[in-house]
């Protein structure tokens, strides 16, 4: 695809592993992304990543759209703003868009249908603006990674690094969100890379994109070439081969620049930064536009589908109400995320939240039905499928022999949990679901260990303290004592004298009275 | 029921990774019946029927479910490298004891499909060989050499009761036209080197007539071509069949440039006996093989040196299954050393800095 600039690059560096599995893109790439209903209510998770929100309104209070209406104390949680207005009905348990279909506290916005907005503060001329200003902007407007990961953006934008990558390989199956994203909203996309490139004092971009998306590469092209002729920017294109998992950071970063993130570290170490297509664009909506992150893009896909596209969809939506505004069929399973490492919905009551970037409503036969896992035969497809080369077969031999001691050794916390070795299993073996049971375990007893290891330490520096104040008042004990011993002795001692001086008296008197008697 | 993720699979299984075997052996079968006759063909349908019987006995008193297991094709796999591997015309029972211990000890008792330490059809083997040997090395002259070939019949009769229909022994088909035993061509060496001859003598004997042997030249090339097969549809990597022949062809000339009178060579190594079953059959049942990429190299290339050194030097004419076995021992061993570097650990080799 060498078109003559200096935008396009193909690059020639590979990860290990991978596959390829059917891309069913087409589904719902074909048609523009259009605006879904608001529905009656909207449910919001008082949830960041598993941590806890406090909700900032009341119930029975009127809450307008991009109002915030829950914050977190931890640096790991985001805001949440309402994404209409409305009375805040309820703080209730409601189903959580979560793999284990628990029930979690939300709070639920009934709309009035008004749609009316907060004041919207956008950042005028933002390039002039200091750093800091544009952080708090973006930490006001609750942006959070929209590949999944959903980290606060502004802890991530606060690192200065050389290069800014944008992930826009979206590499599982069936997902088109950034696809469509980024074919109608280039130029935008392009200014919120320069955004970020000002925030982080990056000096250039790479677009890591997979090859099975020529038109959004096209369009990129034309707006960065267009953004080219009033300003000097560094953005390149680098085009990757269709195979998943591409768009793991670790491995995007690896096909785009033929390193690796050293071990427990993050990308900045090689001076990169790497953002999500989706992500971008809410920083442009924040800054630019002035709108917190209320609302998002979600495919909608599957074969009980009848209108598959992709949805700009307000967060907090139920999906059912998704699913009958584009009148979805039965389904026979309902997954969200991809079909590599998504989780199945049981109840469709629960909302989309920032993390939902689609809705699978699968047919029959569509996904694989679980079978009944036959044992491993160590025939090894899993570790050539292993994105992080790890051995997937003898992490699963581990991890069910409860040994996690070698499953550590075997750097089981290397696996990204992508999937690729259980796809390709032929014994049908749910890997994945092993390497987080191991993983959970061996969280649990590093938690344990460490309140172990804290009440140890109480304790010693209790018994210590016991110990050192008992020896102390001994030592008093002691001092007293031997003070009254002293004094005591002293005591004795006069008396003594006393005595003796008493006792020579006596003796002088008796010798006395013995010489008058004798001389008498 | 809770699904876990990926909620899409490629289309393999077991099954048929098995089945592919099974495919691919059926050059190398037919190349045996042709020259070897019809004690192919019964070695393979006893060891079918006492492999599956004995792996559903067991399952049943392991209260295991028996039919999913069945079906997953890895009895009928060892049935069938346990069955090529027995000379033809040898008593029924030999095959019969060889498939029951092969399924029941080397395999069920270690926990079945998947957790067999030792490849089931070698064990088997290596049973038989050790306690039959006679039986287990009276192997017929390949068809061309033969001074009578056995009828279906005589066949079928000397398998059940070891005598044909005119009441001759197994013996009387083993004369070649001068009225000597025939023995394979690796056994032919092996007992001539004893004898004190040198491979000049021995190689003109009309069992060696082509590149490597009569009859066996044939059957190892119809078990590379199955190899190919394998490898082709992905069934099997290249790294333990191609290093075990490099390693057999390196160190058998190796050999051969120190002692050239009385060691074998590599051609005769590597196209005669069971080798190309062995490489690409038996050393790649990855349940008992080393399971990482490097360690399959090292693997197959500890099978490829103990092949040659014990046919060269051990008591038995061949020594695959002795190899295997031999590897599979070290296959933990050999995986614990071989982890591939994981993404972004620290290279082992240290950096130069200048």
């Amino acid at each position: 695809m060498n078109r003559g600039n200096d935008i396009i690059f193909h690059s020639s560096y590979q990860i290990h592993g991978g596959i390829h599995p059917p891309e069913n893109k087409a589904q719902s790439n074909q048609s523009p992304i259009q605006d879904l209903p608001i529905p009656p209510q909207l449910v919001y998770p008082l949830l960041h990543n598993d941590r806890p929100l406090t909700p900032t309104v009341e119930v029975g209070e009127r809450v307008l759209a991009g109002q915030i209406i829950a914050d977190g104390k931890e640096a790991t949680s985001a805001n949440l703003h309402a994404g209409t207005s409305g009375i805040v009905s309820a703080i209730e348990e409601h189903s959580l868009p979560h793999p284990s279909s628990d029930k979690g506290q939300c709070l639920v916005i009934t709309a009035d249908g008004a749609d009316e907005w907060a004041p919207r503060s956008a950042l005028k001329s933002a390039f002039e603006q200091p750093r800091e200003a544009l952080l708090e902007h973006i930490n006001q407007a609750g942006i959070a990674g929209l590949g999944g990961a959903v980290f606060p953006s502004h802890i991530k934008l606060a690192s200065q690094v050389e290069t800014l990558i944008v992930n826009a390989a979206e590499c599982e199956p069936y997902i088109t969100c950034d696809d469509r994203l980024m074919r109608e909203q280039a130029s935008e996309l392009i200014t919120a890379i320069e955004l970020v490139l000002y925030l982080a004092s990056a000096k250039q971009c790479v677009i890591g994109i997979e090859d099975n998306k020529p038109e959004a590469i096209a369009a990129l092209e034309e707006a960065i070439q267009l953004r080219k002729k009033e300003t000097d920017l560094d953005i390149r294109i680098g085009v990757v081969p269709t195979r998943y998992p591409s768009g793991g950071e670790k491995q995007l970063i690896e096909l785009l620049t033929g390193q690796q993130v050293p071990q427990n570290q993050r990308p900045s170490a090689l001076g990169l930064l790497v953002h999500n297509v989706a992500t971008l664009y809410a920083i442009y909506q924040a800054i630019v536009l002035g709108q917190p992150l209320i609302s998002r893009v979600v495919t909608l896909t599957g074969d009980a589908a009848t209108k598959p596209g992709n949805y700009r969809v307000r967060l907090g939506t139920p999906i059912n109400w998704l699913l009958e505004q584009t009148d979805t069929q039965p389904y026979e399973r309902c997954v969200m995320g991809g079909p590599m490492m998504g989780f199945e919905l049981k109840d469709l009551s629960a909302p989309v939240v920032k993390a939902t970037n689609c809705i699978i409503a699968a047919g029959k036969n569509e996904l694989s039905e679980p079978s009944q896992a036959l044992a491993c035969i160590r025939c090894g497809e899993c570790a050539d499928a292993c994105p992080a080369s790890l051995l997937p077969q003898q992490l699963y031999w581990f991890s069910r022999a409860k040994d996690f001691e070698k499953t550590r050794d075997y750097n089981l916390f290397d696996c990204i949990e992508c999937g690729a070795c259980a796809w390709v299993c032929p014994s049908h073996i749910p890997l994945v679901q092993y390497y987080r049971f191991a993983k959970t375990e061996i969280r649990a007893q590093d938690e344990e260990k460490r309140k172990a290891d804290a009440a140890r330490k109480r304790h010693e520096f209790r018994t210590m303290r016991l110990e050192r104040d008992k020896k102390e008042r001994a030592e008093r004990h002691k001092k007293a004592a031997e003070k009254r011993k002293n004094a005591a002795q002293s005591k004795g001692e006069v008396d003594e004298k006393k005595a003796t001086v008493a006792d020579a008296i006596a003796r002088a008197r008796a010798k006395k009275k013995a010489a008058k008697d004798s001389s008498s | 029921m809770f699904n876990s993720s990926p909620h899409q699979r490629a289309s393999n299984s077991v099954s048929n990774v098995m089945l592919q075997v099974v495919y691919a052996a059926i050059p190398g079968a037919a190349a045996l019946f042709y020259f070897f006759g019809w004690g192919v063909i019964f070695n393979l349908i006893t060891c079918i029927s006492f492999c599956l019987v004995s792996e559903a006995l067991t399952l049943k008193l392991r209260s295991q479910p028996t039919a999913a297991a069945l079906k997953d094709n890895s009895a009928l796999v060892t049935a069938i490298l346990l069955g090529l591997a027995l000379p033809p015309l040898a008593p029924w029972w030999v095959a019969a004891i060889g498939s029951i211990f092969a399924i029941v000890f080397a395999k069920q008792l270690y926990g079945g499909m998947g957790y067999n330490p030792f490849n089931p059809a070698m064990c088997g083997y290596v049973l038989l060989l050790i306690s039959f040997p006679v039986a287990m090395t009276a192997w017929l002259p390949p068809a061309p050499l033969a001074e009578q070939s056995a009828s279906f019949t005589d066949s079928l009769s000397l398998f059940l009761t070891g005598r044909d229909l005119d009441g001759y022994y197994l013996d009387t088909y083993r004369y070649n036209a001068d009225g000597f035993t025939m023995a394979t061509p690796l056994d032919q060496l092996k007992t001539g080197y004893s004898m004190g001859f040198m491979n000049d003598e021995l190689l003109s004997h009309p069992v060696f007539t082509d590149f490597a042997g009569v009859g066996w030249q044939w059957v190892n090339l119809a078990f590379l071509l199955g190899g190919i097969y394998l490898l082709a549809r992905k069934i099997i990597s290249w790294h333990i069949p191609v290093s075990m022949l490099i390693a057999m062809a390196v160190v058998s000339a190796l050999m051969s440039l120190y002692d050239s009178g009385q060691t074998i060579g590599p051609i005769m190594h590597c196209f005669s006996g069971a080798t190309m079953l062995g490489a690409f059959f038996i050393a790649t049942d990855p349940v008992s093989a080393s399971t990482t990429t490097k360690g399959r190299l090292i693997f197959g290339a500890g099978i490829g040196i103990f092949v040659v050194v014990i046919r060269n030097y051990g008591g038995y004419p061949d020594a695959v299954a002795f190899a295997v076995l031999l590897m599979n021992m070290a296959a933990p061993l050999i995986d614990h050393f071989t982890q591939p570097k994981v993404y972004g650990s620290p290279s082992k080799t240290p950096e130069v800095h200048d």
